[in-house]
């Protein structure tokens, strides 16, 4: 990938070179800022460091970092979406009413992935295939999603789910909870997609340049389109861990996270303006945002005022990237 | 601003003001008129500029320097997109500013321009000033080598070659654009450079976008070796093995922000899938670095990103592209606009190595020298519509300004 690549073969060797490279990716910066926040967390809280404490930060942040997967997709494509947040409460909705039904839980959580894909799909076709811009497109299927949700629910939280569904906000696998390692699979897969495959590659030229993209002869609305079905997809899966989390399913849940999801790829080294970014890189910048939150909670910072240094330091971060950027 | 119309765009941002602090028009129509007064010109001041002629926007920007009491203009290639006769208008707008101490620099890449309207000359290459005199003491060859850094005997390969006029590549019986819009038709021979003359904006580089199907046409006949064939997107003109190398390098051409690998590679990724679907990079890597010699792209490696190359450089990396494809049809829109001499010489170069391999190449070009050197045929285009076609002895320099213009100029 071009990111990862040295100016020239010359300086290929060599620690310093090494350095060098290093300090070109996407990703070098966010590691550097996480480390920071990290360390002062850890020097103005005892508890912070505490094994328990860090696995209950990661879990926590898992739901924002796996719909921050997707967005980082339709970021890098020069788009975005805005509607992850009402359809992972949509679909989780969905699969919490399907159980309450009668309908076995396999079935439930296909059908919610099912229509949070098929949410994604339709933001793509109108972005993709009827040109309109990205952000107008989500913003209408967010106040969609969130109302067919509402309608669906009656604007009550579904409960009484079956225990076995607990398995995948509650459980875990090889002392692993499976809200991490769902993330982590989330992960691995967008990570070979973007860095391994011609299809990864494409969506970096789309987000560089559209138009050159497509008259070299790529098809560059059927890559749009996966995008943000993978988008929808995402926000589906998020939506699965937090049904499962809290056993229930919460029509209102995921207010603001698509902003959050936002965060986390920018601070995670990625163009807002699309084509360079790693989904790594995002998933630091949504770590990032889970130290912020835990620690700002540990020292018991007012939620008014977390909101504040939270906004203060995605202000920070984008204005040392503005300066580094070419 | 192309919505705004002549008066707005001379004074936006320091409009004249009435008491009120509104705009006061019509102080400032009164100055626009003394300004294109002073030019020698006369333009409509009430429609949006966009609907004037390319010539008449330029005039506008220069009366628009003139109310800045600018005593320094810098025309960067003025004349690129005028006709002959505009042109010289435009000279003797300058000769006349000339004349009241204003002192200019000309920026243009066509040596007969220089030596008409200029009094002394800089080269440039490479981002450097290479040289300069006065312009009466110098002539075009000396120029062409201070560009060059050598001497150029002919920036143009060999005479045209033959190509048979029988054996028909691709054959456009019908093609129209919008519904109303003039029907284009034309024969495409294998193994020849068929040139699309015309003026900037005559309507050329629009046919090409429909013949790939960038833009959908609204009507489309077309056969390929015979056969009809849909062409409704770039990908599907791709499989057919037709190519457009585009007019813009940098907005249409090139993904800037990649390498030289990643840019050459783009349309040829499906070629190194391993296993799993997945990328394949060092095939991906080794063949890139192969195309990339082969058009002998002058850069530090595969790795440089392409928006530190030069235009001539940006251009074989866009020209490498299509290379990896076994195409049948390449279209180079305006292949050598912005490109030194020496870059020049070697596209030309390597169009004809092209041709030689019997792909058919259909240039686009408002450089004259270009069509007549490189074309066997060419088609002259005025106002969206094919002209004439002009091939052999017909091919030459008058016929085609006569049939660009209209049959205005002689």
């Amino acid at each position: 990938m071009s990111q990862l690549a040295a100016k020239t073969d010359a300086d290929a060797h060599g620690l310093a070179a090494r350095l060098n490279r290093w300090r070109r990716t996407p990703i070098f910066y966010p590691l550097i800022g996480f480390a920071l926040v990290f360390a002062a967390m850890a020097l103005l809280n005892d508890s912070f460091l505490s094994t328990s404490n860090l696995i209950n930060l990661a879990r926590q942040a898992s739901i924002i970092a796996i719909i921050a997967a997707g967005m980082s997709l339709a970021i890098l494509t020069g788009g975005i979406d805005l509607s992850v947040g009402p359809v992972m409460a949509l679909s989780g909705t969905l699969m919490a009413g399907l159980m309450i039904a009668g309908i076995p839980p396999a079935l439930a959580i296909a059908a919610g992935l099912v229509v949070g894909a098929a949410f994604g799909a339709a933001n793509g076709l109108f972005v993709a295939f009827a040109g309109m811009p990205p952000i107008i497109v989500t913003l209408a299927t967010m106040g969609i999603a969130r109302g067919l949700g509402l309608i669906y629910t009656g604007g009550y939280p579904i409960s009484g789910l079956p225990a076995e569904f607990a398995f995948f906000g509650r459980g875990s696998v090889a002392g692993i909870d499976m809200p991490i390692l769902i993330m982590l699979g989330v992960y691995a897969i967008g990570y070979v997609l973007l860095a391994h495959t011609a299809t990864g590659r494409y969506l970096y030229a789309i987000g560089g340049n559209e138009e050159a993209t497509r008259l070299s002869g790529i098809r560059v609305s059927r890559y749009k389109l996966l995008v943000y079905t993978l988008s929808g997809t995402t926000a589906a899966i998020a939506g699965l861990i937090l049904t499962s989390r809290l056993m229930s399913g919460q029509p209102n849940a995921g207010v603001g996270f698509e902003l959050d999801a936002i965060a986390a790829v920018v601070l995670g080294g990625a163009a807002i303006t699309g084509g360079r970014g790693m989904i790594l890189g995002t998933l630091v910048g949504a770590m990032l945002l889970g130290v912020l939150n835990n620690g700002l909670n540990l020292m018991g910072v007012s939620p008014y005022l977390q909101n504040v240094i939270k906004g203060g330091i995605i202000l920070l971060a984008i204005y040392l990237s503005r300066k580094r950027a070419p | 601003m192309p919505d705004l119309d002549a008066v707005d765009n001379i004074f936006l941002g320091r409009e004249h003001r009435n008491r009120l602090g509104l705009r006061a028009r019509r102080s400032m129509r009164r100055e626009a008129l003394a300004l294109f007064a002073r030019l020698g010109v006369s333009l409509p001041l009430e429609c949006p500029v966009a609907e004037l002629s390319i010539a008449d926007q330029q005039f506008i920007e220069i009366a628009k320097a003139l109310s800045l009491e600018a005593r320094i203009l810098v025309l960067d290639e003025p004349t690129a997109t005028l006709t002959p006769s505009e042109a010289e208008q435009l000279f003797a707008i300058m000769r006349e500013l000339r004349s009241q101490g204003v002192a200019m620099v000309f920026i243009s890449h066509h040596m007969e321009e220089i030596f008409t309207i200029c009094d002394r000359v800089t080269v440039m290459r490479d981002g450097e000033k290479v040289g300069g005199c006065e312009v009466a003491t110098t002539d075009a060859d000396a120029l062409i080598e201070m560009m060059v850094g050598r001497r150029v005997e002919n920036i143009f390969p060999e005479p045209r070659s033959d190509s048979d006029p029988n054996d028909v590549v691709l054959s456009v019986a019908s093609l129209k654009l919008t519904p109303d819009g003039p029907e284009h038709a034309f024969d495409l021979h294998r193994g020849e450079i068929l040139g699309f003359a015309g003026l900037v904006g005559s309507g050329r580089s629009e046919l090409a976008m429909g013949l790939i199907g960038a833009m959908r046409p609204a009507y489309a006949r077309v056969r390929l070796e015979g056969s009809p064939v849909k062409l409704h997107h770039p990908a599907t003109a791709l499989e057919h093995g037709i190519g457009l190398l585009p007019e813009s390098r940098k907005t249409q051409g090139l993904v800037l922000p990649f390498s030289c690998r990643d840019n050459i590679s783009l349309n040829n990724l499906a070629r190194f899938k391993g296993p799993l679907r997945l990328l394949d990079r060092r095939q991906e890597a080794r063949t890139a670095a192969e195309l990339m010699a082969s058009v002998r792209v002058k850069a530090p490696g595969p790795e440089t990103p392409v928006g530190d190359l030069s235009g001539g450089n940006q251009q074989k990396v866009v020209i490498a592209r299509w290379l990896g494809h076994r195409c049948k049809v390449l279209i180079f829109d305006e292949p050598t606009r912005g490109i030194d001499v020496g870059a020049k010489s070697e596209i030309y170069a390597l169009m004809k190595a092209l041709t030689a391999r019997g792909v058919s190449i259909i240039m686009i070009s408002s450089e004259l020298p270009e069509i007549l050197a490189l074309c066997d045929r060419a088609l002259v285009f005025h106002q969206g519509r094919i002209a004439a076609e002009l091939s052999g002895e017909a091919l030459d320099s008058p016929s085609v300004m006569y049939h660009a213009t209209g049959g205005l100029s002689s």
